[in-house]
């Protein structure tokens, strides 16, 4: 492109009108914003969300304590405590899960081999504290019979 | 209803004719003070609404209907927040510069026509008081940036210092073309020399001096892509850095009260005013007829505005020493050169325009 060609091209803001097109014509198309608390984003039906521990029918509830997920537990987020009950069982007396470690892999509800504790699709919570991410046997199980 | 007329008429007798005079003048400043911040108010809402849709979002949309009320409440935020002074500040200065900004973007106002005979001073010299006022903004940037004792203020002073005096050259012709056509330097007759139709407007004889004006404009008033004077990613936010609260809100005002001074001064210089667009058109011109010419020049208004928030939307910042470049090797020759073309047009009364 010889050199006066160059000069007009710039003079006439060639390029300048080709940007503002451009944006122009977004100007017109329809957004793409979803309004969270209204709508929500698409998800999958595997998503993994906050975890929950659930019972059976009778109102047992599913944990035998076994471990294997805080054995399994990438970032060692699971804490679990076991005592023989009563009737013989072995049961969790603590069941600790820190949402502030967990990565949300999964791993715990794969390796569950009552199917206890499961990963929900919920993912709207919040905490304005550390220790509120700290959850507790009561609130998981809580969190699973809300669900249930 | 009468007697509350005759009431009122009597009662507006017993004031001194000096105070008269002082009334009808406060009655003037309000009546376009209060709209035009309405309009700086609706303008910021705009803003973010248009670059928004640029953007494919949607906006402010949480604060009343729309968002509509998002700029009352910014303006609330605004004004219960704390205003701090830098310690190695000069005080006075610094609460002077705010009003040193605002001043002139308001007085600038007293000259506008809005429609013939509606204005508040019909001066002769109209377009040589809009460029003197406007020009007298840049000392408020100036002195913001160098009583808040900071270097970024200080940068963006400078910055806005060079910018502005740069563009104010290509102004002064870009202003001066007009005249020339016009004829006359009075706001009213320059519209009014833009009878005819839509054709004649100045828009069309100085289309180059047009898009000159309105680039030089969109830097004399430090918006984007010319706005290294704030440069967010560079120097923080330029000479309003140390502002907060209403100091900072009185900088933002005049932002854009100047954008919607240079918005009807474009449409007032080249678009014809309150001229409306289908005179001389035969059936439509009967049929818009009845509407008002201020309606026409709220119209030009809000499509110059438009573009300055497209502007906004669409290009990235000038590196400094391009804006110089452009400035003063294609502005500066380009208007001078356009401006001996329209004198030559004018001496030989080139018909359709300047006959």
């Amino acid at each position: 492109m010889s050199a006066a060609v160059k000069y007009l091209r710039s003079l006439l803001m060639l390029e300048l009108l080709a940007g503002l097109a451009l944006t122009l014509k977004h100007f017109f198309k329809p957004n793409i914003t979803v309004q969270f608390p209204e709508e929500q984003t698409p998800m999958s039906n595997r998503f993994r969300g906050l975890h929950a521990l659930r019972r059976y029918a009778n109102g047992e509830e599913r944990c035998i304590a076994c471990k294997l997920c805080e054995a399994v537990c990438p970032a060692l987020a699971i804490t679990i405590d076991s005592e023989e009950r009563d009737d013989g069982t072995r049961r969790a007396t603590r069941y600790d899960i820190d949402l502030s470690k967990c990565i949300y892999c999964g791993f715990c509800e794969e390796v569950c081999p009552v199917d206890s504790i499961v990963m929900t699709r919920h993912i709207n919570y919040h905490a304005e504290e550390r220790s509120e991410l700290l959850f507790d046997k009561a609130k998981l199980l809580a969190h699973g019979d809300a669900l249930e | 209803m009468d007697s509350l007329i005759n009431a009122a008429l009597s009662v507006w007798q017993l004031i001194p004719v000096a105070l008269q005079t002082v009334l009808v003048i406060l009655a003037q400043i309000f009546a376009i003070i209060i709209p035009l911040m309405l309009s700086v108010a609706y303008y910021t809402y705009a803003e973010r609404k248009v670059i928004g849709r640029m953007q494919v979002r949607v906006g402010p949309n949480r604060v009343g209907p729309f968002g509509l009320l998002q700029p009352i409440a910014d303006g609330v935020k605004l004004f219960f927040k704390e205003i701090v002074v830098p310690v190695k500040a000069n005080p006075i200065l610094f609460y002077l510069a705010p009003v040193m900004t605002i001043a002139p973007a308001m007085a600038a106002w007293a000259v506008v026509p809005f429609q013939e005979g509606v204005v508040v001073a019909d001066i002769n010299l109209g377009l040589l008081y809009v460029l003197a006022i406007t020009s007298m903004g840049v000392y408020g940037v100036i002195v913001a940036g160098w009583a808040s004792n900071s270097r970024y203020a200080f940068l963006g002073a400078m910055r806005s210092a060079a910018q502005i005096i740069s563009y104010e050259i290509a102004m002064g012709f870009a202003l001066i073309s007009v005249l020339l056509a016009a004829g006359s330097i009075n706001l009213t007759e320059i519209v009014l020399a833009q009878q005819g139709s839509a054709l004649h407007w100045f828009a069309l004889p100085l289309l180059p001096i047009f898009v000159i004006y309105f680039i030089s404009a969109v830097a004399e008033t430090n918006r984007a892509p010319f706005d290294v004077a704030e440069g967010e990613s560079e120097i923080v936010a330029g000479f309003h850095v140390e502002y907060s609260g209403m100091t900072f809100a009185v900088f933002f005002l005049a932002e854009y009260a100047n954008m919607i001074l240079i918005c009807t001064l474009t449409s007032l210089m080249f678009l014809g005013g309150w001229l409306s667009p289908f005179e001389g058109i035969p059936v439509l011109e009967g049929l818009f007829d009845w509407v008002p010419g201020f309606i026409w020049l709220f119209g030009k208004i809000l499509l110059i505005a438009f573009l300055f928030l497209w502007f906004r939307a669409t290009f990235p910042r000038y590196r400094y020493d391009q804006i110089m470049r452009l400035g003063w090797k294609v502005f500066i020759p380009i208007t001078i050169v356009w401006l001996v073309l329209v004198g030559a047009a004018v001496v030989a009364e080139l018909p359709w325009w300047f006959d």
